[in-house]
């Protein structure tokens, strides 16, 4: 452990470029989180596992096709498991307490997990780098680093500004923030609020898988990498304030960094334990989230 | 209620020493072993069947405490204190009983803490631990209680397993019996396999006898008040964050005393005792048991952990948690036992015993 | 007010852009029933709220009994005396009758988590007690027959009886009850009048919330009516009725 490394200005740069990089992706599970829990009011356990998933099916089909099409070949498969699981296990359940829905997407991530153990296998996979090679590299402010960070920056940027265009300028858009308003009132409007929360599965199921493709060139891919991505997605969901996409951004990005740094000074021994700390502050301390207003969590079940 | 309600604990008794005599008949001793660890294994499920079940509380880390009673006695009972043996600190420890000495299976003569010592250390630990993260996340509900609790199983994983001296990825082991005198043991030994289980699953016994005591007395009575409803318990003066965290804290000790037998009987623990699936893995044992209901969670329990431990699953053991996870949760919420059918069963048979007592 | 065992000091609470409750100063005179009236929204369960501890006021004071109690949770408010009952009936629905009678003694009984778990004869004597005090309190009421009916199976007038049971079996000095005649009709109604002033009669104050303007009319001593989170005016039924402020709120100007 070395804190005096903090004072390099420059490799301090390069290990918060890397963290905004891993926080890209902690924010995208959030937002993922976000989706379904604004449609349903549920946490969806088995969000790290779409990301997995996406990722997997992406390098399988690599082999047989351009990358692109890899890709979004993946994305869509994905979106299906995730519109399938709300069909099959949540859509007909009535007055489903918290505790029973948990459980249910606790079991479906155990599941999705062990099918892509035996699917594919216990070892780590990779997708090639979008541009370049694992060894090129560009400069950001002065940091090498490889040029997937991009990808990975900009598909984050693309995923908030689609959807933020999504749910404020279409009708499907709209009708789904309806249901997240007030489902019974939505209902009696004339939406389908069961297609919506299918839809809010889709989506964030789909947004899952892209993130996991994009960063498979950096971080690697294994089957049981869900678990702790659900974990550390959360975090950042709950940093935010539960709900808040906007703010799921600026909360991934800070737990990234921070977790880097605390990389950085050699504290890897314990690895998700920053996130898990942090996490475990912020719902002591203040469940509502760091940016989420106390009038507002009012009305909300902690 | 009176004293009928202690009819399941005798038919539980009895029904441990049936298979026991029917092992032993049947010449299948071996089986002996996986049921004395399965027994620890139903002892979590049971204290967690009090929190879930009758508070209504969702742990998802309760394989943390679970590690933290093993590692703790695996810790305090392997340190060899020889080095200090003449310091007074060790002298004075020795002097309260508190030092045993041993020979390792290297010939290696050890001076570590006393198993029961360990043992009490391990409880305590649990205990404060439990009490001291109970107070600040037990006011969370749903969905954020379970992510605080799975927080917390998390941190006790990677300390297990990032932490030197815990052994890291390997665990503790060469870990002592527990020496109760008189040349018993709860250890791994062949000829004391018939007294472990039964020091197992009186263990259990005793449990179930705690948890029936609780649930028919003034405090369990307000933990159900807690579940109905959460205001109007607090209306009638129950103090509801006090009984929520007294009952995390009392599953949290079922579980450390589990975790510590269970170390001393294999000799050895490591840090995927402490893992989520362990955890979750709990917590499907109550759901399928039917939550409140503790006779469905120790059979759902023993049988379960039996047929796993058996090897029975075999690659999808997980798997096989999970699905039963998902199809309870689908179709039996109320758990196995409390599915339409059968309730209908047991409604009938209730109402005949009803009738024979009104008559 | 001498003599009055509740007392509120300018309580004030605001919910975002509502004010809710706002300088609310009332009194209960001991051994009375006291009728909180005014239309819908005026702040009575807000005020039933911030008495009970359910809620924190922004500012202002309760004095219970000379005490005060502003702020105090609600169980430390139920062990100090004050009982309530909820505007929709909480029982406990997967309990007994008799079980949820039981629950309404845990301020009057002790037995800890530990002494629970080891059933020591200590214990089994006090539950002993509860569950003998329980029954009695159920016999009482006449509800001994539903003893052991599952509380959420009752019809829905037996449900709001057994919440009475259960709220006197703490024995309270004050009872707060909210609108406990909704949904009753005309018959469980006048029942209902004639349980409220057996409970007085029993030594125990009642504040009661409610709409039944005839009911109130009929037992209370004092009726205090609330406006915009306010208090409008207080004083005995008739004088009350006879206010024009009070007759323009409920009926409207044109009638002033």
């Amino acid at each position: 452990m070395d804190p005096a490394l903090l004072l390099d200005p420059a490799l301090l740069w390069k290990f918060c470029l890397a963290g905004l990089a891993v926080g890209s992706i902690y924010a995208i599970v959030a937002i993922g989180f976000n989706i379904i829990y604004n449609t349903t009011g549920i946490i969806n356990f088995a969000q790290g596992e779409f990301v997995v998933l996406g990722a997997m099916t992406a390098i399988s089909l690599a082999g047989h096709m351009p990358l692109a099409a890899a890709v979004a070949l993946a994305v869509l498969a994905t979106m299906l498991a995730g519109a399938l699981i709300e069909i099959v296990f949540i859509r007909w359940l009535k007055d489903a307490s918290v505790l029973r829905l948990v459980i249910i997407t606790i079991g479906v991530s155990i599941l999705m997990r062990e099918g892509m153990l035996h699917a594919w296998d216990e070892k780590m996979h990779a997708l090639p780098h979008f541009s370049g090679t694992e060894t090129s590299s560009i400069a950001i402010l002065g940091a090498s680093c490889p040029p997937q960070y991009l990808w990975v920056f900009g598909t984050l940027a693309v995923i908030v500004a689609g959807l933020s265009l999504f749910f404020k300028l279409t009708v499907t858009g709209r009708a789904m923030r309806a249901c997240a308003a007030n489902r019974t009132a939505a209902r009696l409007c004339g939406i389908n609020a069961k297609a919506m929360v299918t839809l809010s599965f889709m989506l964030s199921a789909g947004i899952g898988a892209l993130a996991g493709c994009v960063t498979s060139p950096i971080t690697q891919t294994q089957y049981d990498m869900g678990a702790p991505l659900a974990i550390k997605g959360f975090t950042v969901a709950i940093v935010g304030g539960l709900g808040n996409s906007v703010a799921a951004v600026g909360a991934g990005l800070l737990v990234g960094v921070l977790e880097s740094l605390s990389v950085m000074i050699g504290c890897s021994t314990y690895q998700d334990g920053v996130a898990v700390a942090i996490l475990m502050a912020i719902l002591v301390c203040k469940p509502s989230g760091l940016f989420g207003s106390a009038e507002a969590a009012a009305l909300k079940e902690f | 209620m009176g004293p009928r309600r202690y009819i399941p604990v005798l038919a539980l008794a009895a029904l441990v020493a049936a298979v026991e005599r029917a092992v032993a008949l049947g010449g299948a001793g071996y089986y002996l072993t996986q049921l004395i660890m399965a027994a620890y294994y139903c002892l979590v499920a049971a204290g967690l069947c009090l929190l879930m079940g009758h508070a209504g509380q969702i742990s998802l880390g309760h394989a943390g405490f679970f590690a933290l009673g093993g590692y703790t006695s695996a810790a305090l009972t392997t340190h060899n204190l020889l080095a200090h043996a003449a310091e007074p600190w060790a002298r004075f420890l020795a002097s309260c009983g508190l030092l045993a000495e041993w020979q390792n299976v290297y010939g290696v003569k050890v001076l570590s803490v006393a198993p029961w010592a360990a043992f009490a250390a391990a409880v305590a630990l649990a205990a404060a631990v439990a009490f001291a993260i109970g107070v600040p996340i037990i006011r969370l509900r749903g969905h954020y209680l379970a992510m605080a609790t799975l927080g917390f199983g998390v941190i006790i994983y990677r300390i297990a397993a990032g932490t030197d001296a815990l052994g890291r990825s390997d665990g503790i082991a060469e870990v002592p019996p527990f020496a109760l005198g008189a040349g018993l043991a709860v250890g791994g030994a062949a000829a004391l396999r018939v007294f472990n289980y039964y020091v197992a699953w009186g263990l259990v016994v005793l449990g179930a006898l705690v948890i029936v005591n609780l649930t028919g007395s003034r405090v369990g009575r307000a933990l159900a008040s807690i579940h109905g409803n959460e205001a109007a318990a607090n209306a009638l003066g129950v103090d509801t964050a006090r009984c929520k965290v007294q009952a995390f804290v009392a599953s949290a000790v079922f579980a450390a005393v589990a975790g510590s037998f269970l170390t001393h009987y294999n000799g050895s623990i490591g840090p995927s005792e402490a893992s989520v699936m362990k955890s979750v893995r709990y917590v499907a044992i109550v759901a399928a048991g039917g939550m409140a209901n503790l006779w469905g969670v120790l059979l759902t329990g023993a049988a379960l952990n039996f047929l796993s431990l058996r090897g029975v699953f075999d690659t999808y053991d997980d798997a096989v948690f999970g699905a039963i996870l998902i199809a309870v949760m689908l179709f039996a919420p109320r758990g196995l036992l409390g599915m339409p059918q059968l309730r209908a069963l047991r409604g009938f048979v209730g109402r005949r015993l009803h009738a024979g007592r009104a008559a | 007010m001498p003599g009055a065992l509740l007392e509120t000091h300018a309580l004030s609470r605001r919910f975002g852009g509502l004010q809710a409750v706002q300088d609310a100063s009332i009194a209960v005179a001991a051994d009375s029933i006291t009728a909180l009236i005014g239309p819908n929204g005026a702040g009575k369960s807000t005020l039933f709220n911030l008495i009970a501890g359910s809620l924190a006021p922004d500012s202002g004071r309760v004095v219970f009994g000379g005490r005060d109690i502003t702020g105090a949770a609600p169980h430390a408010v139920a062990a100090l005396g004050i009982g309530r009952t909820f505007q929709t009936t909480r029982l406990f629905a997967h309990m007994t009758v008799l079980e949820n009678v039981m629950v309404g003694r845990h301020v009057r009984s002790k037995a800890g988590c530990i002494a629970g778990m080891l059933n020591l004869p200590s214990t089994w004597r006090e539950e002993r007690r509860i569950r003998e005090h329980a029954a009695a309190t159920l016999a009482d009421l006449e509800l001994g027959g539903h003893m052991h009916a599952v509380a959420g199976t009752l019809p829905f007038g037996v449900q709001r009886l057994v919440e009475f049971a259960r709220a006197l079996a703490a024995e309270p000095r004050l009872l707060l009850l909210d609108e406990p005649a909704a949904g009753l009709n005309l018959h469980e109604t006048a029942a209902l009048g004639r349980l409220i002033e057996r409970i007085r009669s029993q030594g125990i104050t009642v504040l009661v919330v409610e709409h039944d303007m005839s009911l109130v009319m009929d037992i209370s001593e004092r009726v205090i009516v609330l406006d915009q989170g306010r208090v409008l005016t207080a004083g005995t039924p008739l004088e009350v009725q006879k206010n024009p402020d009070v007759v323009r709120i409920y009926l409207g100007d044109d009638h002033a």
